[in-house]
């Protein structure tokens, strides 16, 4: 199978996660083997991939347990217990 | 019993952490002051579930305060099918979602509607080159803001799944079924989503921040 670049461009996401045919696959990795643009573009995309899942990209606001806890304490104190 | 008797307690006597259903079954006997403790290990899940749909750090925080409280009154009717975290980034979602509806026009929802189902463009940023950035660079505040400002720039469906199955590290059914869409609906949804964040942030991370434009 040869596939054109949009062809690769829409399988990238799927590619990254391993979830494609094997036959698919081979033929996405023969056409980055060759295309330049694609190879970055796959690059980049799993780079951006792998920065976004690292906690340090998006971390809780500072005070944030603090101040969910005091909300929970002031508020559960006054409330009814939870029941059944 | 006083909160502060039991803020400590969520161990036992040989310090090994309560099971949640336990946990669970003894906030209800009266025990207050654990419910923080049974909260605590899903701040991160929530917190990002909220501002998944509201983009809005200090929206955020509030939902989840409300989000928290609502699961409290709501203990009792948790039957343990699912896991508890499971249940309140549930209750998170809908919260963020009401909130989210509350405060949107109705022009703006029906442009936002339109751009998500539309022919929008996905092309990605077509590059010639790309040198891979280490996660060192993430202590630089000005990466994580890159990332931070491309993801507030997606469309909500696209950052909802993209903050589940990327940040949060969901799997595709897991996905699915918190944000009540299919599995295919899933995987259409984060290849647009990674797509648009790859054409958004890798021309401002590339190497000496030459940009090109796309093909």
């Amino acid at each position: 199978m040869v596939l054109d670049c949009e062809h690769v461009w829409r399988e990238i996401s799927n590619y990254i996660d391993g979830d494609l045919d094997p036959s698919v696959r081979a033929s996405i990795e023969k056409h980055l083997a060759h295309c330049r643009h694609c190879a970055a573009i796959l690059d980049s995309t799993h780079n951006i991939v792998y920065l976004i899942a690292d906690e340090r990209t998006f971390t809780l606001p500072i005070g944030f347990s603090e101040r969910l806890r005091a909300r929970l304490e002031s508020e559960i104190e006054k409330s009814e217990p939870a029941s059944r | 019993m006083n909160y502060n008797e039991t803020q400590s307690s969520s161990a036992t006597m040989d310090s090994q952490p309560l099971a949640e259903a336990e946990m669970i079954s003894r906030i209800i006997a009266g025990e207050r002051g654990l419910f923080y403790d049974l909260i605590k290990p899903c701040e991160r899940a929530v917190f990002l579930t909220a501002y998944s749909v509201l983009k809005s750090e200090a929206d955020a925080e509030e939902v989840v305060q409300e989000a928290a409280l609502k699961a409290y009154k709501a203990l009792g009717s948790f039957r343990g099918e699912s896991k508890f975290s499971t249940w309140l980034v549930k209750i998170t979602l809908n919260e963020a979602r009401m909130r989210l509806r509350r405060s949107r026009s109705e022009s703006e929802i029906s442009l936002q509607e339109f751009m998500d189902d539309g022919d929008s463009d996905y092309t990605p940023a077509v590059l010639t080159d790309w040198r891979e950035i280490p996660s060192e660079a993430l202590d630089r505040k000005e990466v994580r803001e890159i990332l931070q400002k491309a993801l507030a720039e997606l469309p909500e469906k696209y950052r909802e799944v993209l903050i589940s199955r990327d940040v949060r590290e969901m799997n595709i059914a897991e996905t699915a079924q918190l944000l009540g869409i299919s599995e295919g609906m899933v995987k259409t949804r984060l290849f647009r989503a990674r797509l648009l964040m790859q054409k958004i942030v890798a021309p401002e991370l590339r190497p000496q921040g030459r940009k090109e434009t796309k093909g």
